[in-house]
């Protein structure tokens, strides 16, 4: 086992981080001729000292290349995560084609800093390709459901620190911190959105707020029969923040759309499958094997039809991912906002996530 | 479905659900305190009422309903 340094926090590595790797041509040229580097390489080549010449310069190359002739600096993966990963929050690992993301952090999932830097690293590890991955499955180990949504213990905390700070600079830092977590989450979740392999959430239990908006970037969404998605921002005076308006809008009709913002209220996997939100209504406990099953499905075809197929038939939309943000932003500095996320901390409510 | 029947069948769902005997419930009891359920559980127990009588309940609905006869009123409704 390996430590793994996240942004936030050490992860921990089932295997060893990938040795650095620098992706170049298979011919002894492993840069341009015409810069300087490539060159050099080639009066080497000449003189006879080939391999030990190819080898220098396919080590160096990474480095000097871009110094030397201004060029694009090669591909080079020095920062690539684990493929297989356990955080705090979720672990990853690679199983047959698919790499498997489980969210395992009780109560259920809650998105805080601790999440989200653990998404990040994901996040890079499938820009990266995704360990050649053909099939993302998100799945969550916990018995209360697939993600509850974000940390509000962690935003009510962090709001009453600054408001200790008070004044004009408690303010700004609150909405500079918070627009940094939201700018990151974006981040992510448009990489997931448009990873050009199959992306699946498999779920259970609660699928609420910033879980519901994970589980609308994947490309299918395979529920079991206790699911409930639902978005309860409104209670807490504020709109969905993760994108989970565009993405729904992408996907159902308005009238599905204004019920389950405007009232907050909770729907069943079998309403979500009726109204088209889920691909697959499975029996409980039965997603991720499921999920398994399409992830298999998914990487008997070539994989650039699959990328191109995918890209054609869910664009991200990026305007309206846009303002969705300021709106929250807008939001999120409101008393009311504040006077909410009071009253959820503090509720002995034996119903705290119901709308 | 006469309401007698709609309670019992709650009573019967819930004793399905959480293992506590029908004969133990009645129509007036507290299902929170008698069957000692959380938010999760009640949201399980809102999933299986949804599924087995086919109707939708939404759960501002719910809000503040807590014994088997005011679930039958809600219920009723979308029966």
């Amino acid at each position: 086992m390996t430590e793994h340094v996240t942004q936030n926090g050490v992860g921990t590595s089932a295997t060893a981080a990938p040795e650095r790797t620098v992706a170049g041509p298979a011919t002894p040229n492993v840069v341009p001729l015409s810069t300087r580097l490539g060159a050099w390489q080639a009066r080497l080549l000449r003189t006879g000292v080939a391999k030990r010449a190819t080898r220098l310069v396919r080590d160096l190359a990474p480095f000097a290349g871009a110094l030397l002739d201004g060029a694009p600096r090669p591909a080079v993966r020095l920062d690539v995560p684990p493929t297989d990963f356990i955080g705090r929050a979720m672990r990853w690992s690679l199983r047959g084609d698919a790499l498997e993301v489980d969210l395992c952090r009780t109560p259920c999932n809650e998105i805080g800093t601790t999440a989200l830097a653990e998404l990040e690293l994901l996040a890079t590890l499938v820009r990266a390709g995704a360990v050649g991955a053909r099939a993302l499955i998100f799945y969550s180990s916990v018995d209360r459901g697939f993600c509850a949504g974000a940390d509000l213990r962690e935003l009510h905390e962090g709001l009453l620190a600054r408001a200790d700070e008070g004044g004009l600079l408690g303010r700004l830092r609150t909405a500079h911190e918070v627009r940094g977590f939201i700018d990151r989450i974006h981040a992510v979740f448009d990489t997931f959105d448009m990873a050009p392999i199959t992306t699946i959430a498999a779920t259970h239990g609660f699928v609420f707020g910033g879980g519901f908006e994970l589980a609308l970037t994947c490309d299918v969404i395979v529920a079991d029969k206790s699911t409930r998605f639902a978005f309860p921002e409104l209670r807490l005076g504020l709109v969905p923040g993760f994108g989970g308006i565009p993405r729904l809008r992408r996907d159902v009709g308005n009238a599905v759309v204004r019920d389950v913002l405007l009232t907050g209220r909770s729907i069943s996997a079998k309403r979500a499958h009726e109204v088209g939100l889920v691909s697959q209504l499975v029996g409980r406990g039965k997603a991720l094997g499921v999920a398994r099953k399409v992830a298999e499905q998914a990487a008997r075809f070539d994989p650039e039809t699959t990328a191109r197929a995918k890209a054609f038939s869910k664009p991200l939309p990026r305007a309206e991912l846009a303002r969705e943000k300021d709106l929250f932003l807008e939001m999120i500095a409101s008393p009311v906002v504040a006077a909410a996320l009071r009253k959820f901390v503090e509720s002995d409510d034996v119903r705290p996530y119901l709308p | 479905m006469s309401r007698d029947d709609l309670i019992q069948k709650l009573i019967e769902l819930a004793s399905k659900r959480f293992g506590k005997p029908a004969s133990e419930m009645k129509a007036g009891d507290d299902f929170f305190q008698t069957l000692g359920i959380d938010s999760y559980q009640a949201m399980e127990l809102m999933t299986d009422l949804e599924d087995a009588l086919d109707v939708e309940i939404p759960d501002y609905e719910l809000q503040g309903v807590t014994t088997f006869d005011k679930l039958a009123d809600v219920i009723e409704t979308r029966l």
